[in-house]
């Protein structure tokens, strides 16, 4: 997978999360970015984005994720793997 | 796994979305998401259906009148269980039935329960869903705890959940369902833990036991969830990372199957479990299709594993029956064979006396499913219709929605697996009733079977679509004629046997009217199954003697019995016959004709017989034509 078709991914998922056709997400997008993308709706993604791709983030690279190309450049590590 | 296998998948998600979403009013709105809740459904695809509900169902009354009744569901948590609550109001939909949630603030359930003015008194919740974790016990029993130290830190907590239970009823007047405790505890001694009062996986396993007694006593539900993930796996319902991340015990994965899980409770309180087990036959209760491989044929039984794989579900289904389960059939099949395999095959687990309504015709199986509902006086929402053919689960599906149909796996061990794992017959009681309702039900389906069945015989002659290829027999049929002849020991009337010479003689004289018969009906051509001989009598040239009729067993019941007559008289009117005589002539196997000529309107004639022969007349001017669902095709 490359970086988009991972980036297109994700805004599917979280369009598809909030019920919310408008989210893009870019590399550079933050969650305080997207409205409603809280706490919860944030892990509730990343237990999608798992399932969807077939990998787990360690707890602490999820902490660490400030945007959303880090999470992109984390699963395409796991997926490379 | 936490897949809900049963369920079929989705063909197009997105657009069944869409296509819902689209539909002018709210309770066809409904519909369509209701229908869509029904499809294999992951944790996004759950949530995307909850949010479309959310924009149809914004008006609760407006749902109401559209048939989905609205049920108000407080959920009380020691863990974040926000993920779960979409998935609750799509089990519900799924069920026809719209749920409104309420969730506490994260712990603090006994002070809201304690506090008239908290909010959620105000939401005045008709069920109240208690899901806790079971860390503060396991933290208050030390590992050295003795027996009796454990066992009391263990009821405390189950004293405590009672007088939660209690308040819940008596100052909401609400329905408690309380969700077991998940063993998410790592094993100290391994399998030694079972023998540590204290330690944590003996803590879990004696809350549970002791959760099950209280509840039991106190009248409140059980949620399964530790049942459930013993059998899906432990790993498939706890991620440890989710609870690190989010205090979330419950994993999102398996939300949709928690959601289920919940929504099959609060069904069954309200009633609507199902009570009805219908099976198909052929490839489902045993292997092989009966009707070509005959009742030796089929497989079923010990000694093979595929046949023990379809004894497995008749054994399920046999245990389904004993706790007050009604059983049918729904089968395309000849009824007489199908019969035969139940009362004759000798490894049939189930037997006739246990199916409280058999449909086993050619009509198609919607039908007959609405039938089966009728005869038992049950809702078609009350049947789950089992079916090893994926076309004819689609086409059931299709046409009533409301009739549960699980999907089947290819192989046939595993479908006791999938009507299980459904919960279609959730229960919350398990009564004296229950345990005579099937023996009710069958008493009043014996009842109704003689205005049922003569219902169902119309429509499913009907259904036939039969035509009829007739004449004399000639040169051409003779061979078949005389096999037939030869051959036949049910439908026939003298048992006289003649050779090829002998018939042939026969047909070449004109005097006589001979008649083949040969009948032909949606499923194909079913080639000469009758022939019928009648000859003028030497002195009355008026009157015509029926020396021979014979009819193959393939097509009894089927009217046959009274075109052929029809036409024989007109034959014999047209050769100036005034009178018909026939013989009945009893012999071992031809007994299920004994009635033949009084229902054809005969009547018995008067002067000596031999022993065990009946001898019979009807005048032709009082010969009432017999209407049947048979139209005659072309004369040969």
């Amino acid at each position: 997978m490359t970086d988009d078709e991972i980036l297109a991914m994700f805004s599917r998922t979280l369009r598809d999360l909030l019920g919310d056709d408008s989210i893009v997400l870019g590399m550079d997008t933050r969650r305080s970015d997207v409205p409603n993308w809280d706490s919860f709706t944030f892990v509730t993604f990343i237990a999608a984005i798992e399932m969807e791709l077939g990998i787990r983030f360690r707890v602490a690279a999820v902490e660490s994720f400030a945007t959303v190309g880090d999470i992109v450049a984390e699963s395409r590590t796991l997926l490379g793997k | 796994m936490t897949t809900m296998h049963w369920l079929p998948n989705p063909v197009d998600f997105r657009q069944s979305l869409k296509s819902a979403l689209e539909a002018d009013e709210t309770g066809e709105r409904l519909e369509k998401l209701a229908a869509v809740a029904q499809l294999r459904l992951g944790l996004v695809e759950t949530i995307q259906v909850d949010n479309a509900l959310k924009a149809v169902a914004r008006e609760a009354d407006a749902g109401i009148a559209a048939g989905f009744p609205l049920v108000r569901l407080a959920v009380l948590a020691s863990s974040t269980i926000d993920h779960l609550l979409p998935a609750i109001r799509v089990g519900a939909l799924r069920r026809r039935l719209l749920v409104e949630t309420y969730a506490g603030s994260f712990g603090q359930y006994r002070q809201e329960l304690m506090n008239p003015a908290s909010e959620l008194y105000a939401f005045k919740p008709e069920m109240i869903l208690f899901s806790l974790v079971s860390h503060e016990t396991i933290a208050g029993v030390p590992l050295t705890a003795s027996a009796e130290d454990a066992r009391a830190a263990v009821a405390a907590t189950i004293d405590d959940l009672r007088v939660l239970w209690r308040m819940s009823r008596e100052n909401l007047g609400a329905t408690v369902i309380q969700q077991t405790f998940l063993d998410v505890t790592e094993t100290l001694f391994g399998s030694y833990d079972r023998m540590v009062p204290g330690a944590p996986a003996r803590v879990v396993a004696d809350l549970n036991a002791q959760l099950a007694a209280a509840a039991a006593q106190e009248g409140a539900l059980l949620l399964d969830v530790t049942r459930s993930s013993a059998r899906d796996g432990i790993d498939a319902w706890f991620d440890v990372a989710r609870w690190l991340q989010g205090k979330i015990e419950i994993a999102p994965r398996a939300a949709p199957i928690y959601g289920d899980l919940v929504a099959r409770l609060i069904a069954a309180r309200r009633g609507q479990s199902k009570k009805c087990l219908v099976l198909d036959l052929d490839d489902t209760l045993w292997g092989g299709v009966i009707g070509d491989v005959g009742l030796e044929g089929i497989v079923l039984g010990e000694g093979s594993a595929a046949g023990e794989a379809h004894l497995a579900l008749q054994r399920y289904a046999r245990a389904l029956k004993s706790r007050g389960i009604i059983l049918a059939v729904c089968s395309k099949n000849e009824a007489a064979i199908a019969e035969a395999a139940f009362r004759e095959h000798p490894e049939m687990l189930l037997k006739r006396a246990d199916i409280s309504a058999f449909m086993v015709n050619w009509t198609d199986k919607a039908q007959n499913l609405s039938a089966i509902a009728e005869q038992l006086n049950i809702g078609l929402d009350s049947l789950v219709f089992v079916d090893d053919n994926p076309a004819e689960r689609a086409r059931v599906r299709a046409s009533l929605p409301m009739v549960a149909v699980p999907e089947l796996p290819d192989d046939p061990a595993h479908y006791v697996r999938s009507i299980a794992d459904a919960g279609y017959f959730e229960a919350v009681s398990f009564t004296a009733e229950d345990r005579q309702r099937v023996e009710q039900y069958a008493a009043n389906a014996e009842r109704q079977s003689l205005r049922s069945s003569l219902e169902s015989m119309d429509d499913f002659l009907r259904g036939l679509d039969m035509s009829l290829v007739f004449g004399p027999v000639t040169a051409v049929e003779l061979a078949r004629a005389t096999q037939l002849i030869n051959k036949t020991n049910q439908f026939n009337t003298t048992t006289r046997r003649y050779t090829a010479e002998e018939l042939s003689t026969l047909i070449d004289d004109p005097e006589n009217i001979t008649l083949q018969f040969r009948l032909i009906d949606r499923f194909g051509d079913n080639g000469i199954v009758s022939v019928l001989i009648l000859c003028r009598d030497q002195q009355d040239p008026g009157l015509f003697e029926l020396v021979s009729w014979v009819m193959s067993c393939r097509v009894f019941g089927r009217q046959l019995e009274y075109e052929a007559m029809n036409i024989a008289v007109e034959s014999a009117r047209a050769r100036g016959a005034r009178t018909l005589h026939a013989d009945f002539i009893a012999t071992a196997r031809n007994a299920v004709i004994k009635e033949l000529f009084s229902k054809l309107g005969f009547v018995r004639r008067p002067g000596p017989a031999p022993e065990g022969t009946t001898r019979w007349a009807v005048d032709l001017a009082d010969y009432a034509v017999q209407p049947t669902y048979i139209r005659r095709g072309a004369q040969t």
